[in-house]
């Protein structure tokens, strides 16, 4: 990609970023932590790699996003609404009694989301079953899961590991947004869930290891994926929890907890100081 | 009067299993990265070396809690309701009940009240799957005195327990110097006969309010607080059906399954009378603040009083 794209792909994350904060400081609740880690992850996808239609969300032939880490909905709710679903406005009510944005995805009432999903581990089986049915129907739609790296300590995900190689879904590929944080701690302390590309590896993946921030390595990871045929792959993307957002960084405390007025006026300080940045360089 | 202690019964249960474990060696604690939110964390503190952090693994918790019980340990494993009773079902049921393993499991944030995090982690099935399994013990408990001695009472019992914790703080009601906990027995909390309130664990405080309310408006209403919904007090509530003829349930949680249920079932087979369920009416809830919710719910004090005063005025 140019560096005008990727510079465009760079702005569109700082405002799904300051979506997050938005929304979890409205909400009084939510997880910023994880939403700031992966909303790199969302951006690109769904500005550069998926084929969608904002305006068509349940187009039968688009391709799926299922966050199985339905936690950090409060970036992709924002890259949704940057995108065209819906308003942005909406960000403002998340969580809210009657609200369209609920603290988990629902697919029944939020355009764009493909799956319902906040139970950790379900939503990489989910997302199996639609590789699996387009399969069935010789579609060429693609499905995208992002997972947490503490997630990975549920069984089910192994599971849906399994099924997804064993069915050959090529045209499935997991993210894992390793963080390296989960809620009580660290994910090394309690998961124990290293090395994470051995497993997938002998799991039958094409495994591949990014910087989750980095757009560059981003696009050729994704590519590989693409281009890899007769069994699923998986990106490994590390990241920062509470990435861009100085004291949330790394503190696993801002897991699940929304900022304050003070703190939200400080994140969105940063934010807006980073996004004045890059819109300088455009 | 007894101090009013503002807390959620999660906390109270976080402090009852450390104080339990300071006599008690063979005390365990599990759980499944949520140690913070269920405050297991509170034992973990006092007691790291009895503490097992599973990870997001919660059926795979159960399993151990079943081979730590098996090998003499009496664990206690704890989760949100919604993981514990729903992730792990399978296990509690054969390798817990089954077997009728010492291990106790606690469910938090049960109910409509977990609030904003919205309908995934809103559990309102945990008692009815819970109570469908043959042998289960299943406790509900009011305020922080009352959940501080179920924790004992759990303890002390030789089987599988299921415990629902709380997340929203809540006023204490009941005076420590005369409370006593018996597995199984109902507790009479207000007198009268004009008709009985039934209720269990979060929403007794509300209906005890109710009550109060309804007694200065010349409505004498019974209130039972159920903490134990299995094995469920039979004789309490046939008496209640005999002696005021009507009885309301009042829970959170589904109205399927639940102790509107577990009560109607012990009066249609010895003492059939009416029995209004107020509760969730079959549906999923939604994000929002929790007292919103339980208002909205009907979970409350006015709804309470309005569902009783109705039928006492049009039926009797
Ligand atoms: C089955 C299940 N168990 C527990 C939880 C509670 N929970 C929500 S987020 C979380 C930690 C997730 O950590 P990770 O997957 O690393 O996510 P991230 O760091 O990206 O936020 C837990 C335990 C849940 N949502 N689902
Ligand atoms: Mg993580």
């Amino acid at each position: 990609m140019n560096s005008a794209e990727k510079l465009q792909l760079q702005i569109l994350a700082c405002k799904s970023r300051m979506g997050a904060i938005i929304g979890t400081f409205n909400a009084k609740s939510g997880h910023p932590g994880g939403s700031l880690s992966a909303a790199d992850i969302y951006t690109y996808l769904y500005y550069k790699e998926m084929n969608v239609d904002p305006t068509n969300p349940k187009w039968a032939d688009r391709d799926r996003f299922v966050l199985s880490k339905g936690h950090c909905c409060p970036s992709l709710y924002a890259t949704l609404a940057l995108k065209g679903y819906f308003d942005w406005d909406e960000l403002t009510k998340l969580r809210h009694v009657g609200a369209m944005l609920q603290g988990h995805p629902d697919m029944k009432g939020t355009p764009g989301i493909d799956m319902s999903s906040g139970s950790l581990g379900q939503g990489v089986s989910a997302a199996c079953g639609m590789a699996l049915a387009g399969k069935m129907d010789n579609k060429s739609y693609r499905v995208y899961t992002l997972l947490g790296d503490g997630e990975c300590e549920e069984g089910q995900v192994w599971e849906a590991a399994m099924f997804a190689a064993h069915k050959n879904l090529d045209n499935i590929c997991f993210i894992v947004d390793c963080n390296g944080l989960q809620i009580d701690g660290t994910v090394e302390e309690i998961g124990g869930i290293e090395p994470l590309d051995e497993k997938f590896k002998a799991f039958g993946f094409n495994v591949i290891k990014v910087n989750g921030h980095d757009f560059d390595q981003l696009e050729s990871a994704f590519e590989n994926a693409k281009s890899t045929e007769g069994k699923p792959s998986v990106i490994i993307a590390s990241t920062v929890k509470g990435k861009d957002v100085s004291f949330m960084e790394n503190q696993v405390g801002w897991h699940g907890t929304a900022p304050n007025q003070e703190q939200y006026e400080i994140a969105m300080g940063e934010l807006e100081a980073k996004l004045k940045e890059l819109e300088a360089l455009v | 009067m007894a101090q009013v202690i503002n807390k959620a019964t999660r906390e109270s249960f976080g402090l009852a299993l450390c104080e339990l474990a300071k006599t008690h060696d063979d005390i365990v604690v599990l759980d499944a990265d949520l140690a913070a939110a269920t405050k297991t964390g509170i034992f973990k503190k006092e007691f790291p070396e009895r503490f097992i952090n599973c990870g997001i693994a919660e059926g795979n918790m159960i399993g151990v809690a079943a081979g730590l019980a098996a090998a003499g340990k009496k664990p206690f494993a704890a989760s949100f309701a919604m993981f514990a009773t729903g992730r792990a079902f399978e296990q509690i049921r054969n390798s817990v009940a089954y077997p009728k393993l010492n291990v106790k499991i606690a469910g938090s944030h049960a109910g409509i009240s977990t609030g904003e995090d919205g309908a995934t982690h809103q559990c309102i099935e945990d008692i009815a799957i819970m109570r469908a399994i043959p042998g289960m013990v299943v406790l509900n408990p009011a305020d922080h005195y009352e959940m501080v001695e179920a924790v004992k009472a759990a303890y002390e019992y030789n089987g599988p327990v299921y415990i629902r914790l709380g997340r929203l703080a809540i006023d204490s009601f009941n005076d420590p110097d005369n409370y006593k906990f018996e597995l199984g027995k109902g507790i009479t909390l207000h007198e009268g006969n004009d008709i009985t309130v039934i209720a269990t664990g979060l929403v007794v405080n509300e209906s005890l309010k109710a009550v109060k309310a309804l007694e200065a408006k010349g409505i004498n209403a019974r209130l039972i607080n159920i903490h134990t919904i299995k094995p469920i007090d039979r004789e309490i509530i046939i008496k209640a059906a005999k002696e005021t003829g009507r009885i309301v349930t009042v829970e959170e949680h589904n109205v399927i399954g639940g102790l509107g249920d577990a009560v109607c079932d012990v009066v249609s087979s010895e003492c059939p009378v009416k029995v209004t369920k107020i509760g969730v009416n079959d549906e999923f809830g939604y994000s929002g603040p929790a007292k919103q919710l339980l208002e909205i719910f009907g979970l409350c004090q006015s709804n309470i009083e309005k569902v009783v005063e109705d039928i006492v005025k049009n039926e009797k």
